[in-house]
């Protein structure tokens, strides 16, 4: 199966990738190919498109159209695109950094338009590109090159940001669930609407080395044991939940989609 | 499009340019003296089967237009002077990976907030420069509502020819001012569409230009299956740290333009056979520029004028000869002397050089420009 999927799906003339060993994009850009293969998409039809940062390098590996563009302005390229032709599958591959900090207002007003367009945040909780410093998701009191005596901000939860913004699919994963992932950017990528995919990664190099978290080996277990499904977790008393975070789907409430409201107004004008 | 004349404001013939030459999506965030245009666009292009959306910034209106431009629909913008700034990082990127797509900017006063109501000139050389890095540009200053329609198509024209973006550089004055205006019938406007790639996907090199230095463009969803980026690519459109490459790309975006100088640029000159005195202006400054020439011939003094339409690439040509032969130019502009900056730079001290600038927020009277040449004759 894997070199199935890298043959079908990845521009193999291109790999290797320019990922450190044990980074955890790789894992996650697999597992968006195997929802796409089994979905059963046109691939001629959709379309990926990314920021800048080690995650947003993912799309030039993938044998679609794809589009590598600005610092945190993906989602508002990934507009325009759905816009000019909605029947076009959108697909967004973002980091933490270029999705909540730089990009953070497209991320909310993307959210709540309710556009077709399915994204993927690798969270790796650090600014990997540029060498480590921390971002908006690096957890308080842990250390970046930018935070050298540890985060005095409050990171922020990127679920609970898209939901509150109006995204109608949510759910998060890590690069450590690969099967769990794969169904949630296949339920979302399914959604006509705005789905939010948060993929936890790992980035050894900076955040891990920063933080003493270990290898990636280690960094990878560290997700096995921390992570709790949430409907696992609704059976779960609040001192077991300690220290511990949720992945599985949070959010799956379709609403009207907004190219399809706005084909709408074209098709009543046409006919006044 | 029925050929009648009404009256209509300079952003509102930008519209329906922008529809005559085939604008199908329109993204934007209000800003006077601009906003009429993102108003219009959202009222007439679901009527022609065109989508509008009012983003949520003006970074994102010019990345989307981007986006839906590289999906194969003609796309624009439009914008005053802070948000003009605010577009310039991905301006840089159309510019690099070659995607047409129209900006206009509707110029007003000062730098910052300014004086949001009131015309100015400020962004001439923001326009050439306003994104890092060297880098391709064509822009274009209307002066009447009639022009601003013809302008707009042709600035959608060039990007799609040249795969470059175009910028429509108005002014306050020309954007709020009513006219009576007849428009074209659509069948005799000229419209230009993108070269496409005449190979199969396994042959198709996005960036490999042809002769004129300019690649075919496919489009999203074609099956192309190709790669765009903002980083410096090679011909396949992927990513290359080899400086000869990267040194042959920046050179070719920017040699496309200037190879095919003579077609795109266009001035208009008035009364310069025998002009002693020529005044160079563009915009609404043009319109007082006209008159003050007008009203100095009957005093009996030579004036001339003349008006680069094009004010990037400037047309450097015909002012070259004409500074072998008139004593002076005179170059109005309401900003404090950008534009005069290339005029120094093109006739050397071949002539006298005189300037009128204005900032206040008001425009230049013909009585100013006469009143400076007067001075000095
Ligand atoms: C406008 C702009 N500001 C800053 C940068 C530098 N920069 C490049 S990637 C990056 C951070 C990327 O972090 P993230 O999105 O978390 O991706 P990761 O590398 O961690 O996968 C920054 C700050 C840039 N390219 N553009
Ligand atoms: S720096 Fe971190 S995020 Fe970037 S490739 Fe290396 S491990 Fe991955
Ligand atoms: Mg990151």
């Amino acid at each position: 199966m894997p070199s199935e999927i890298v043959n079908k799906y990845f521009r193999t003339n291109k790999l290797p990738q320019i990922w450190c060993p044990g980074c955890g994009h790789g894992i996650i850009t697999r597992a968006i190919t195997v929802a796409i293969d089994k979905l059963g998409l046109d691939r001629d039809k959709i379309c990926i498109v990314s920021g800048i940062g080690c995650s947003s390098r993912a799309p030039g590996y993938m044998d679609f159209d794809t589009l590598h563009t600005t610092h945190g302005r993906a989602l508002a390229f990934a507009t325009g695109i759905k816009m000019a032709n909605p029947e076009l599958k959108v697909i967004v591959i973002t980091g933490d950094g270029d999705a909540t900090a730089i990009g953070g207002n497209h991320l909310i007003h993307a959210c709540r338009r309710n556009i077709d367009i399915t994204t993927i945040i690798y969270n790796n909780n650090i600014y990997g590109m540029t060498g480590g410093q921390y971002s908006p998701t690096t957890p308080k009191f842990d250390k970046g090159t930018t935070v050298p005596y540890g985060n005095v901000d409050k990171a922020f939860d990127i679920p609970a940001l898209a939901i509150a913004a109006g995204a109608t699919y949510v759910g998060r994963s890590t690069a450590y669930h690969t099967q769990l992932l794969i169904s949630l950017i296949e339920n979302g990528i399914k959604n006509e609407g705005f789905s939010l995919i948060e993929a936890i990664s790992v980035c050894p190099t900076y955040y891990g080395r920063k933080n003493k978290k270990g290898s990636a080996v280690e960094m990878l277990e560290w997700q096995k044991e921390h992570a709790v499904n949430i409907a696992a977790a609704s059976k779960m008393t609040p001192e077991s939940l300690d220290g511990k975070f949720l992945i599985g789907e949070f959010k799956n409430s379709p609403e009207p989609e907004y190219t399809r409201e706005y084909q709408k107004i074209i098709d009543r004008l046409k006919k006044e | 499009m029925k050929s009648k004349a009404r009256l209509m404001q300079g952003n509102e013939a930008c519209v329906e340019g922008a529809i005559a030459a085939g604008m199908r999506f329109f993204a934007g965030y209000p800003i006077t003296p601009s906003t009429e245009i993102a108003e219009f666009s959202a009222e007439k292009l679901p009527l022609v089967g065109g989508r509008f959306i009012q983003m949520e910034d003006e970074i994102a209106s010019m990345a989307a237009i981007i986006g839906a431009s590289l999906a194969g629909v003609k796309s624009m913008t439009a914008t005053s002077g802070p948000g003009f700034s605010l577009k310039q990082e991905n301006i840089g990127y159309a510019a690099l990976a070659e995607v047409p797509c129209v900006i206009v900017d509707v110029q007003r006063s000062g730098p910052s907030t300014g004086l949001p109501t009131s015309p100015a000139q400020g962004d001439i050389m923001q326009a050439r420069w306003g994104t890092h890095g060297d880098h391709p540009i064509i822009a274009l200053t209307p002066s009447s509502v009639r022009e601003t329609f013809d302008l707009t198509i042709k600035a959608f024209n060039l990007s799609e020819k040249y795969r470059v973006p175009v910028i429509l550089l108005m002014d306050e004055i020309i954007g709020h001012m009513r006219e009576r205006v007849e428009l074209p019938d659509i069948s005799e406007i000229e419209i230009i569409n993108r070269k496409k790639p005449a190979v199969s996907r396994e042959e198709y090199l996005p960036y490999k230009a042809d002769d004129d230095l300019i690649p075919p463009m496919a489009c999203y969803g074609e099956g192309y299956r190709f790669h765009v980026t903002g980083l410096a690519h090679d011909e396949t459109g992927f990513p290359t740290n080899n400086p000869a490459v990267a040194d042959k790309l920046y050179r070719r975006i920017v040699d496309k333009i200037e190879f095919h100088k003579d077609e795109i640029v266009e001035w208009e000159e008035q009364n310069t056979d025998d002009a002693d005195i020529i005044i160079i202006s563009v915009g609404g400054v043009a319109r007082a520029a006209d008159t003050a020439m007008k009203q100095l011939r009957e005093k009996g003094i030579k004036v001339g004028t003349y008006r680069p339409i094009t004010v990037w690439p400037f047309p450097d040509k015909r002012l070259v000869e004409l500074a072998d032969r008139v004593k002076a130019f005179v170059v109005a502009e309401m900003n404090l002397g950008q534009m005069v900056l290339e005029v120094e730079r093109i006739i050397k001290d071949k002539a006298k050089l005189i300037k009128v600038n204005k900032v206040n927020g008001e425009a230049i009277y013909p009585e100013e420009i006469m009143e400076k040449i007067e001075e000095v004759l």
